[in-house]
């Protein structure tokens, strides 16, 4: 058993930030914009160093599949405990089109690669909520998965997942190698401090491209058109309640 | 009090109160009139959906947190740079109309009510954080930027802005009112901790106090004019950016709770703690009627006496070296077994009940208002204080359970009292100035952190005396000489 526990994380836009459209509806504005790490995926390094201060797993490894800039949430990840961290270069049209289908692919890819005991992943991400990645790369391992991990438990060479499922929450246990992905009462991640970001800068990350590991990126989907929900419409006041039932009927809802 | 007059002062005390009811509706008058002159213009310079005469949105503007009634202004404007509130400054002072800043209504004190009427400044639409420089600590940010927003933004940085009042305020806010918090011990308020601000003055002058986009860790150029904005509660000017020093993100944290059998064990503690130098970083006293409310709003269990909340901050080793001198001073005054908290989760659990009560307060009474007192002290006085605030209470019978910064030498006697009983209302405001009283005779402050506003205009005369008084008028009249910033709050203008 290698102990090694592999974390995906992905750069997003800050969740504080105003999304705004850009004009030609293909997307969103991304320029200058405040970009941190993904929420969620705070969530799931939190869980992967927890596990290695208890001495339940021997290594955490952060990955993140993206431009350049990447290589910032990972050193991120690097200050919150994490030993190193994997950068897998894409950029331009591939980064564009980069979608769950591919990062699964590529996590199995370095899964097999790293000899992963266990993968964490942030359950969703905030700017697409795809809630896809996880599962899929469970999939493409053929591997158990615990998602929407509110509670997680190693047990001897089983892992005790409670689930947050619709009706409350649900207890499985599952075989490793395993995919796990964080809710968000799972922890509270911890801040990066001073003295752990200057020591995450001695830390390595490693870039390799999606065809090192054998992974093709194109994509099936295609984005058509971006565009702001419909702006609220200004309500109507009436004095009684048969003008109410009047009015709702003249607009057919009831 | 009229009944007692003779016939003849009678009539003279009626016609005076015509005279003066008179006047104040000629005021209001000629003001609605030059409010009206004035909304074009308004609408030009911040667009007509930045200008807003709704009743509900003026009243929204007219309050804050304290209990106070609401004052509205006439109009609310949202302007959404500096250049914008210069010109809106500049409107308001070629007409004379009344300014007061609005940052998030989270003021304690009634700073926020337009006692004169007048034009609201809501600033929320700059909300900007700007130039942060982690290498050397700081950041600027405009007025629309709340404390939890600035932290948020920092979180991958290292850095934060430890000043915490509780409320998510906003930072321009803060430095308006110079305001402090639970971890004031160790990192200082806001007047040790802004170090620029951008005002525009009632004129519509904008001004850096300490030079524009300058950020030395110290200087000695000139007067201290930042100084002299922080805690101006926006009777000087408007603030539209403040500089603040940042600290590091404190590598470990470790908080404690232990139980004492009496106040005066559970001060002298705390006077110890700070004189062996342990770099406490919160230190929260909660009395005996104060836990009580605690376990019951949030079904604890805590042993109903005196009780100290402690934080410490820092290394691995330091804290180690922090909680063993503390624990042995706490045992050697009587106190309980220190009650653990080490990760983020259970030390949350731990303060939910020091933050929560307020509302533990509130619920002690369910229908009734709290009001909070603000008193500070000498460390050394602090003992003494609380017990006869204690003892002050039960004779008046008054519910009023204590929670306080006492590293600061600060506490909060927490009111509770029914808005709608004159009598207890009345109970609760003598009381209120016999504390500040108590406190002032003790070398003490009046305030410890939530300012003057309107409500102790009349105790800062007793604090710092007749001739401070009069040099922070002609402050005041140099500044703003048509008195249109933020009228009726901090001095008294021969009102009567």
């Amino acid at each position: 058993m290698s102990g090694r526990v592999l974390v995906g994380v992905k750069r997003v836009i800050d969740y504080a930030v105003k999304i705004r459209v850009k004009p030609d509806n293909t997307g969103v504005v991304t320029d200058g914009v405040k970009h941190s790490m993904n929420p969620f995926c705070e969530i799931a390094v939190e869980e992967a160093v927890k596990l290695k201060e208890k001495k339940l797993v021997k290594e955490v490894v952060a990955v993140s599949c993206g431009p350049q800039q990447s290589q910032e949430t990972i050193r991120t990840a690097l200050a919150m405990g994490a030993d190193r961290g994997i950068h897998v270069e894409v950029s331009g049209n591939d980064y564009e089109t980069l979608g769950p289908l591919q990062v699964s692919k590529i996590m199995a890819a370095l899964a097999k690669k790293e000899d992963a005991q266990i993968i964490i992943l942030g359950k969703q991400a905030i700017d697409d909520d795809c809630n896809q990645t996880g599962q899929m790369t469970a999939a493409l391992l053929d591997w158990p998965q615990g998602t929407f991990a509110s509670e997680v438990t190693l047990d001897g060479d089983k892992i005790k997942v409670v689930r947050e499922i619709d009706g409350g929450l649900e207890t499985i246990k599952i075989n490793t190698p395993a995919v796990l992905t964080a809710d968000l009462r799972l922890n509270t991640p911890r801040y990066a401090t001073l003295p752990n970001i200057m020591k995450a800068k001695k830390k390595k990350i490693a870039n390799v491209k999606p065809a090192d590991l054998g992974v093709n990126l194109t994509s099936k989907l295609e984005v058509l058109r971006v565009e702001d929900p419909p702006q609220r419409q200004a309500g109507m006041k009436v004095e009684t309640v048969e003008d109410l039932v009047g009015k709702l009927k003249e607009l057919g809802k009831v | 009090m009229w009944l007692n007059l003779t016939p003849s002062r009678r009539l003279l005390s009626l016609r005076w109160s015509l005279i003066q009811y008179r006047n104040i509706t000629l005021e209001n008058t000629t003001r609605k009139a030059a409010v009206d002159k004035v909304l074009s213009a308004f609408r030009t310079i911040c667009g007509k959906d930045n200008v807003s005469l709704g009743e509900a949105v003026r009243e929204q503007h007219g309050k804050d947190e304290s209990v106070h009634r609401c004052r509205p202004p006439d109009v609310v404007v949202f302007p959404r740079c500096v250049e914008e509130v210069s010109a809106l400054a500049k409107v308001c002072h070629d007409h004379n109309l009344p300014i007061i800043p609005f940052g998030t209504g989270t003021g304690l004190e009634g700073g926020v009510g337009a006692v004169k009427g007048g034009v609201c400044f809501s600033l929320r639409n700059m909300d900007q954080i700007l130039d942060l420089h982690p290498e050397d600590f700081d950041v600027t940010v405009e007025p629309g930027v709340t404390r939890k927003a600035l932290n948020a933004y920092l979180r991958d940085t290292g850095l934060w802005f430890p000043v915490d009042p509780g409320a998510d305020a906003s930072l321009c806010g803060m430095a308006a009112t110079s305001a402090s918090g639970t971890n004031a011990v160790r990192y200082g308020t806001m007047r040790e901790n802004v170090m620029n601000l951008e005002v525009v003055l009632s004129n519509g002058t904008v001004i850096h106090t300490a030079g524009k986009g300058r950020r030395p860790r110290k200087t000695s150029a000139g007067y201290n004019l930042t100084n002299l904005f922080v805690g101006s509660e926006g009777t000087l000017g408007i603030i539209t950016k403040t500089t603040l020093r940042l600290y590091g993100v404190p590598e470990a944290m470790v908080s404690a709770v232990c139980s004492f059998p009496s106040v005066q064990a559970a001060v002298d503690s705390t006077v110890q703690i700070l004189q062996t130098g342990v770099p406490i970083a919160r230190i929260e006293f909660l009395d005996d009627v104060m836990i009580d409310a605690c376990n019951k709003f949030s079904s604890l269990s805590y042993p109903v006496t005196p009780t100290l909340f402690l934080e410490f901050h820092g290394s691995e080793r330091s804290l180690e070296e922090q909680v063993s001198t503390a624990e042995e001073i706490t045992q050697s005054n009587e106190g309980s077994d220190f009650q653990w908290a080490r990760d983020a989760e259970t030390r949350n659990r731990l303060w939910k009940a020091r933050h929560d009560a307020w509302y533990a307060a509130q619920a002690l009474r369910p229908g009734c208002k709290a009001y909070s007192t603000d008193v500070c002290v000498p460390l050394s006085q602090l003992p003494q204080i609380i017990v006869e605030t204690k003892k002050d209470l039960l004779e008046s019978r008054l519910t009023g359970p204590i929670a306080g910064h006492v590293g600061d030498g600060n506490f909060h006697c927490l009111m509770v009292v029914d808005p709608n009983d004159p009598d207890e209302l009345h109970q609760v405001h003598l009381f209120t100035e016999r504390l500040a009283r108590r406190a002032l005779a003790m070398d003490g402050t009046c305030t410890g952190e939530h300012g003057v506003g309107l409500g102790k205009r009349a105790l800062l005369c007793e604090e710092v005396g007749p001739l401070a008084i009069h040099v922070m008028q002609g402050l005041k009249d140099s500044l703003d000489p048509r008195n249109l910033m933020n009228p009726g709050k901090i001095l008294q203008r021969g009102e009567l």
